[in-house]
């Protein structure tokens, strides 16, 4: 059975459509990697997973059972569900010991014995075991991002989602965040990202969903959507991601390396 | 409660405390006026002048800053005659205030000032204008518009202030209510119909200001 | 016969200090009370509350202090027909005074905290008044002490004016002393050098902590 159903979801902001009529599957352990323009929707989409949009329209089943919007309901599907942002979102008067123990005390219940344990154990998993005691302005972006990370992981959440969690990072951090989220691939964790990483999605996702102007326009395996893409709009989206300075000589990461 | 309402007394007096509010209005928008320039001349004096005048400004808005209204008012009218200046109370109280007034503003003023980015002035400099003129051309109307919130609050805390210049018999609306109350023995109705005056007079104040603001900053197509 | 302001004067110009400092103590722990109740009264879901209490601060905040004391002491005896002591009459208006301004200040400490941290919180499963508890609040309240601080200052500041009906603080004793030694040039700024002795180390600490408090927690001030 899937893990997340939407169907039929719509969401307008004024007279702006944000998302019309999307429809889509996810099945446990599959990574997918939700491509598109600013403004094309892929944030919405991925807010309305967790409740923090309500679509207008449309019905999303989390584990077979319809999401239910009240404060009861979002609380009970915000313990299976984890969310990355792109600004990190680190309590700042925490350290990051407690920033990750106080999800899994509050919410789950657990005692905070437990709770520092599992957060040495997320933080081995993102490698950053020695800035438990650290305070987050004292960390670097990428490291902030990891224990941002940490902090979802210690909920041990069945599906993660992440909003363009590398977009606010100077471009020398962001590869210590893509080796987190490709170990967490390979672990089976099921994951949603919106992101602008290509080569990431090329390589680590099992799915890429295009979505332009509200809608899907295109959606299959990377290998299909990279090199065939269907439609002229995700042909044109993909030259406009390429690397600026083509003449030199440089991986195009879309393009299978001989 | 015993007590019988007798607004109707207030009604009869409605010219005097007419007056009374007009000769506030006028009080504070001099003070405002020349405050305002004091305060542009000290935040000036504080950005581009020698440390001794720096350091004379900062103790000024300091001091004037950590000592209550009312001393500052005292000082001042008892001081000008051993100055040598022998004016009312009135003017004297258009000094206090404009004192007053001109350390809050030097601060509001110095905040706006700082928030024009080096990148403006370096510009100016480029073209080889003196540090006057950069004030002048490059920093202080964005400056103004940045602050003016601010500088429209210290406006009305101004407005509202001036009720303490009573103490030394300035005419104003506090001191024509005292002195109304007084001999119709209704200090609660008159009190609080002179509360709701000031209440007015701060509603309209802000009115005004926000009109300016418009007239002034909104209205050129150029910023 | 005449006195001249010597240490005798001092000395009892010293002692009313801690008149002033007593009710501002008081109308400020008083008004803490107060404010904090404003504070969560503002951001209920009843919008008749909301609008109740944004009127109690426009109230206090929109006119003069020294209308407020009048109202209390002359207004409040007349009305409900009793001896009303200058004590508790003061004591209340500063108390209600400050309450609409701490309000102020502690509603909007805790709108200044980021959407994000409500979000970050509530996508960890935590309930209102968990994240109330442990994520807005704890940094709500840090970001308040300076204004907090800056407050208090104008709180005693404010307590001068007391001395128009007469209270006996440090102004009301300064002009005792004027009126028997005929030197306000002289009594009034030791007056005035007294409440600096007081404020002025106050608005210092405030300074400083708000530079710690904003570091700590990585806010950059632009205006």
């Amino acid at each position: 059975m899937p893990i997340l159903e939407l169907s039929g979801i719509s969401k307008r902001f004024g007279t702006h459509v944000a998302l019309d009529d999307v429809s889509l599957t996810i099945d446990t352990g599959e990574v997918v990697a939700i491509i598109g323009r600013s403004g094309s929707g892929k944030t919405t989409l991925l807010r309305c997973i967790n409740g923090l949009e309500v679509p207008d329209s449309g019905e999303i089943l989390f584990d077979g059972n319809p999401v239910e919007h009240s404060r009861a309901g979002l609380r009970a599907l915000r313990r299976e569900i984890g969310i990355v942002f792109q600004s990190f979102n680190l309590f700042p008067h925490l350290t990051v010991e407690r920033n990750i123990t106080l999800g899994p005390t509050v919410a789950k219940g657990l005692s905070l014995a437990e709770a520092k344990q599992r957060a040495r154990d997320v933080l081995r998993q993102v490698d950053l075991e020695d800035k438990i005691a650290e305070v987050p302005l004292r960390l670097s972006g990428g490291q902030q991002q990891r224990v941002a990370i940490a902090r979802s992981l210690a909920m041990q959440p069945r599906l993660m989602l992440f909003d363009e969690i590398t977009s606010a990072l100077d471009a020398e951090l962001v590869g210590e965040v893509i080796k987190v989220l490709e170990k967490l691939a390979t672990d089976g964790m099921t994951m949603i990202l919106v992101t602008h990483e290509m080569g990431f999605a090329r390589v680590a996702a099992d799915t890429i969903v295009f979505v332009h102007h509200g809608r899907i326009w295109e959606k299959g395996p990377p290998s299909r959507l990279f090199t065939a893409p269907a439609t002229a709009e995700l042909a044109g989206f993909i030259d406009a991601m390429l690397p600026v300075d083509a003449g030199v000589a440089h991986p195009n990461p879309l393009i299978e390396q001989r | 409660m015993h007590y019988a309402f007798h607004f109707n007394v207030v009604w009869e007096h409605w010219r005097d405390l007419a007056e009374g509010a007009l000769l506030t209005i006028r009080l504070s928008a001099l003070a405002m006026t020349i405050g305002l320039a004091v305060a542009t001349a000290c935040a000036y004096a504080k950005a581009a002048g020698p440390s001794s005048i720096r350091w004379t400004v900062a103790a000024y808005v300091d001091v004037i800053r950590n000592t209550p209204f009312l001393v500052q008012i005292f000082i001042i009218y008892f001081s000008l005659p051993a100055l040598g200046i022998s004016v009312g109370a009135n003017e004297a109280a258009v000094a206090a205030m404009v004192v007053n007034f001109g350390a809050y503003g030097t601060e509001i003023l110095r905040a706006g000032i700082e928030s024009i980015s080096h990148g403006q002035i370096d510009a100016a400099k480029a073209l080889g204008l003196t540090r006057l003129q950069t004030f002048r051309y490059v920093v202080l109307f964005p400056a103004l518009k940045t602050v003016f919130p601010a500088l429209a609050s210290q406006f009305i805390l101004l407005m509202l202030a001036s009720s303490i210049v009573s103490a030394i018999s300035a005419t104003e609306l506090t001191a024509v209510t005292n002195s109304l109350q007084s001999t119709t023995f209704r200090p609660f109705e008159f009190y609080f119909v002179a509360t709701g005056l000031y209440l007015a007079m701060a509603l309209g104040f802000r009115a005004v200001l926000g009109g300016m603001y418009w007239m002034v900053f909104m209205r050129r197509q150029h910023l | 016969m005449n006195r001249t302001f010597g240490i005798q004067e001092f000395l009892y110009i010293l002692s009313a200090v801690r008149w002033t400092l007593l009710l501002s103590l008081v109308a400020f722990i008083g008004g803490g009370a107060v404010g904090f109740m404003i504070a969560v009264l503002r951001t209920t879901q009843s919008r008749v509350l909301r609008w109740l209490t944004a009127g109690y601060i426009q109230l206090f905040q929109g006119t003069p202090v020294l209308m407020q004391l009048f109202l209390f002491y002359y207004g409040l005896a007349v009305l409900f027909d009793m001896q009303v002591d200058a004590w508790p009459a003061v004591a209340l208006a500063f108390t209600l005074y400050s309450g609409a301004f701490l309000g102020e200040i502690w509603r909007g400490s805790i709108q200044a905290i980021p959407r994000a941290q409500w979000e970050a919180s509530a996508c960890l499963s935590l309930g209102y008044l968990q994240q109330l508890r442990f994520v807005i609040l704890p940094q709500a309240m840090r970001i308040s002490i300076p204004p907090t601080v800056g407050f208090l200052v104008q709180l005693i500041k404010g307590t001068s004016i007391a001395a128009i009906i007469g209270f006996v603080e440090l102004t009301r004793a300064g002009q005792l002393i004027v009126n028997v030694t005929f030197q306000p040039m002289i009594v009034y700024p030791v007056v005035a050098a007294l409440y600096f002795a007081v404020c002025w180390p106050l608005s210092l600490l405030s300074r400083s902590l708000e530079r710690r408090i904003d570091a700590d927690l990585g806010i950059k001030r632009h205006l």
